[in-house]
């Protein structure tokens, strides 16, 4: 059922948060989580139906939990307005060298290497 | 005229109020994202921001009011952030496959990533919280904003930029990888979750189911490599 699947999801981020917090690690802690998660459903390659069937349900509408923390920009408008430049040029700068960056190497790899070797 | 006036006093000391708001502002980008066949410039979340911050400006609603009822949504990102361990766990094959591909891609992609963001921010004179707070936009909000609590950022304003760079991202990747000749759906969707999150990967779902596996991928990947290097990086470069 689907919320055994998010009850898992829940206290797996808890579980990682409160990692984080004894070991005084600066990672947070759905990143502790999503390692642990991985590591431990890698080795049969398949995750519990109702995990699986929660983490569909959250991850279809990620992008309508995206919009509290954009909404966000309003608190910080003044230091948007003195530093908008500097954001703009950087994001953009950043945004589209990182793009060019991981594709040109993730395509160069796959055709040099792994279809070399087949 | 008063009896409205004391209605919206009400409505508006309401979180259900702007729960309510959320959801309607989200439908409302939805709609017009699937009427413009998904335009990259029609993207739904920034829709609904754009309403949401003209109806709280208009009405004079400041954001702890609003976040009283937004924050029923904004909580379970962090679980959504857990989520995405799943389909790393149901693509175990393609990921051993393409292992060298996508490991020297996500580490050239991270790398590049958080040191264009911090050198670029400091060289044109942006402000100690700026660099901070830029620093992890690449990723998914809920990790960029743990990450720039951890080191000193604006969470809020992280959240900021981390939109604004997914929004550019799925705007931006599909003439970007035309003009380099890149065709490999694999190469396409990986850089556009890698560089662009959850705002990446959903424009990569909508072109092609490969380039959205791969997104994904590269989505939770970087999440677990930046939220590494970012730290570390903010602590070197001078």
């Amino acid at each position: 059922m689907v919320l055994h699947g998010f009850v898992f999801l829940v206290i797996a981020q808890l579980a990682g948060e409160s990692l984080a917090q004894l070991l005084s690690i600066p990672v947070p802690g759905p990143v502790m989580a999503v390692a642990a998660l991985v590591a431990l459903f890698w080795a049969q390659g398949l995750v519990p139906a109702a995990v699986g069937e929660a983490a569909d349900v959250l991850l279809r509408h990620l992008s309508l939990l995206f919009v509290p923390a954009g909404v966000g920009v309003l608190q910080h408008l003044p230091l948007v307005r003195a530093e908008w430049f500097v954001i703009v040029v950087t994001v953009v700068a950043s945004t589209l060298l990182t793009m060019t960056v991981t594709a040109l190497v993730f395509s160069l790899v796959v055709k040099h290497v792994e279809e070399g070797q087949s | 005229m008063s009896g409205h006036f004391n209605l919206w006093v009400y409505l508006s000391a309401s979180p259900l109020t702007w729960l309510g708001v959320t959801l309607a502002a989200y439908l409302v980008g939805d709609t017009i994202s699937t009427a413009t066949k998904r335009h990259p410039m029609a993207n739904p979340v920034l829709i609904a921001v754009a309403l949401i911050s003209v109806l709280l400006v208009t009405t004079e609603t400041g954001y702890g009011a609003y976040f009283q009822g937004a924050q029923f949504i904004h909580v379970l990102l962090g679980p959504a952030t857990v989520a995405l361990a799943i389909p790393m766990v149901r693509n175990r094959d393609q990921i051993i496959r393409h292992w060298r591909a996508m490991g020297l891609a996500l580490g050239c992609g991270a790398l590049t990533g958080v040191v264009t963001a911090i050198v670029l921010a400091k060289a044109l004179g942006g402000s100690e919280l700026l660099v901070r707070s830029m620093a992890p936009k690449s990723i998914t909000v809920a990790i960029a904003m743990g990450i720039s609590r951890e080191n000193g950022g604006e969470p809020a304003l992280t959240a900021a930029l981390v939109m604004f760079t997914g929004v550019l991202g799925a705007v931006a990747v599909t003439p970007l990888m035309n003009m380099l000749g890149i065709k490999d759906w694999r190469a396409r969707g990986f850089a556009a979750g890698l560089a662009a999150h959850g705002l990446g990967t959903a424009r990569a779902l909508s072109v092609h189911p490969i380039a959205g596996t791969f997104a994904g991928l590269a989505l939770a990947m970087n999440g677990l490599m930046t939220a590494l290097v970012a730290p570390v990086l903010l602590r070197l470069l001078p």
